[in-house]
């Protein structure tokens, strides 16, 4: 208990617990859909765009998030249409997308300023570099999302069961499923400052997938993966604070174990 | 007046023509059984009804009064499905979705329907087990249900025997049939198994790339088409 008064005594730590919470809980929100979609790679493939829209933000030395938010959203839009019914493979098509901004980011990376630590903060994250604005940024768009997904939550949960079904009884499908892309696209540029982009689909992955094994029920799911993910959160930060390990992997680590406990239950 | 008319339908895939030519009517209360082989653009004709695929010339006209929202359907069994988390009662309550409009959750009056139909079908026991866990019949049942919380009017079934066992099938059958005749509800089915088509249904609908025939079952049995896919079964 001491460790977290301590810990709280750090203005960026308290904005960090703050936007990290928040995220946390619309990632696993977002995740339990995004998972039983079979979409888990879009998020993977989102990421690494995200790279590339940061490395170019740096270059022309704009703010990173207002750059990288419209780029992600479109992107996001792309590959859903795509994997929807594009002549390329759904899973092609995310490779394609990411192995192309991940190479685009490098390239843009090592033309400006080089390899330096920025690309380290990029690719694995940093709660060092959230800034005040881009704390107060997260909370907003992350209070939006857990709205929307809360009002939408009966669509949501139609569509991801039976998306034909759906459409076929007269529910804008497509609508739906942009919404989903849209929120989900936010919610990785917005986590991959703290989790880094090669990290944050974890965050959506794993608490989804730890509770589909005990689950019988939606509602079940999506309510004890947003606690998993907000109790892996928290210890991941109070791990990476107490042994100076990277934020993002400590999370991903408490997301492992509880996942195989879970696993063996 | 019937109830759905198409006339002229043809549908392509990619500019390959799967089915074309495709004349028929449905009426209120009608019992329709689409068969044919493998490919034979049953399944197509089945989405064109439903308006996900458009087709590619002629129109499938629905009567005023039939809205997208007022149809019911039993669609194949997903691979999403099959390690879906949701509940049994989840599940059926989710056919009412075409009934909230604008409101984003569900009232008691939804939860009454869904309730009702799962009475109905005699899955009311099963309103808390998880959808994974059931058997085929079960399943099946439960996707009855979600359609007939869709729908007042019409319900579509896509093959909704495949893989049961002898006694489930019987049994969904006789429920199906029910639904027919207790709820008028208009069946239009997607069948493989032609001796229950002829049993239940009143009148066929045989595709083969084309319409071969459509009209009673009566005159299914004695046409020529009838006799030739029936074979020696008659």
């Amino acid at each position: 208990m001491s460790v977290l008064f301590e810990m709280l005594s750090y203005p960026f730590m308290v904005r960090a617990l703050l936007a990290g919470t928040m995220l946390a809980l619309c990632s696993a929100l977002l995740g339990v859909t995004l998972v039983l979609k079979r979409y888990s790679m879009i998020g993977d493939g989102l990421s690494h765009v995200g790279f590339g829209a940061l490395a170019i933000a740096s270059a022309l030395n704009l703010a990173p998030l207002t750059v990288a938010i419209p780029i992600v959203v479109v992107a996001a839009i792309i590959l859903l249409y795509m994997s929807d019914k594009g002549k390329v493979h759904g899973d092609a098509a995310i490779a394609m997308f990411s192995t192309g901004a991940l190479a685009t980011g490098v390239m843009v990376i090592s033309l400006s300023s080089g390899m330096n630590a920025d690309v380290y903060n990029y690719l694995f994250g940093s709660i060092l570099s959230m800034s005040q604005s881009d704390v107060y940024l997260s909370l907003c768009i992350s209070i939006v999302v857990l709205i929307l997904y809360i009002v939408f939550y009966n669509r949501i949960f139609a569509i991801t069961f039976d998306e034909d079904f759906a459409l076929a009884t007269g529910t804008n499908t497509k609508l739906y499923n942009i919404l989903i892309a849209g929120l989900t696209a936010l919610i990785i540029v917005l986590g991959m400052r703290m989790m880094g982009s090669l990290l944050i689909t974890s965050l959506i992955v794993f608490p989804a997938l730890s509770s589909m094994q005990l689950c019988k029920d939606f509602k079940t799911v999506i309510i004890s993966s947003a606690i998993i993910s907000v109790i892996c959160l928290w210890c991941g930060m109070i791990i990476s604070y107490l042994y100076a390990t990277p934020t993002g992997a400590s999370i991903v680590i408490c997301n492992m174990i509880v996942f195989f406990i879970y696993y063996l239950l | 007046m019937s109830l759905i008319t198409c006339k002229d339908v043809s549908f392509t895939y990619e500019g390959n023509t799967v089915l074309k030519d495709v004349n028929f009517q449905i009426d209120d209360n009608d019992y329709l059984c689409i068969v044919g082989e493998n490919g034979a653009g049953k399944s197509t004709l089945m989405k064109g009804i439903l308006k996900l695929k458009k087709p590619s010339t002629g129109s499938i006209i629905m009567s005023d009064g039939l809205k997208a929202n007022e149809i019911g359907y039993l669609p194949q069994q997903t691979d999403v499905q099959k390690d879906f988390p949701a509940s049994v009662f989840e599940v059926v309550l989710s056919g009412c979705l075409n009934k909230l409009k604008t409101k984003p959750f569900y009232s008691k009056k939804e939860k009454d329907i869904a309730s009702n139909n799962m009475e109905r079908l005699g899955i009311a026991h099963l309103k808390d087990q998880c959808f994974r866990d059931l058997s085929g019949g079960q399943k099946q049942r439960v996707l009855l249900a979600r359609a007939l919380c869709a729908t007042s009017k019409v319900l579509l079934l896509d093959e909704p025997v495949a893989g049961l066992d002898p006694v489930v099938t019987q049994e969904l059958y006789e429920l199906i049939d029910k639904i027919n005749k207790e709820m008028n509800i208009t069946i239009i089915m997607v069948s493989h198994d032609i001796e229950a088509s002829l049993k239940y249904a009143k009148h066929i609908l045989h595709l083969h790339s084309k319409q071969l025939f459509f009209g009673s079952v009566e005159q299914y049995i004695n046409s020529d088409v009838g006799k030739r896919f029936l074979g020696g079964q008659q």
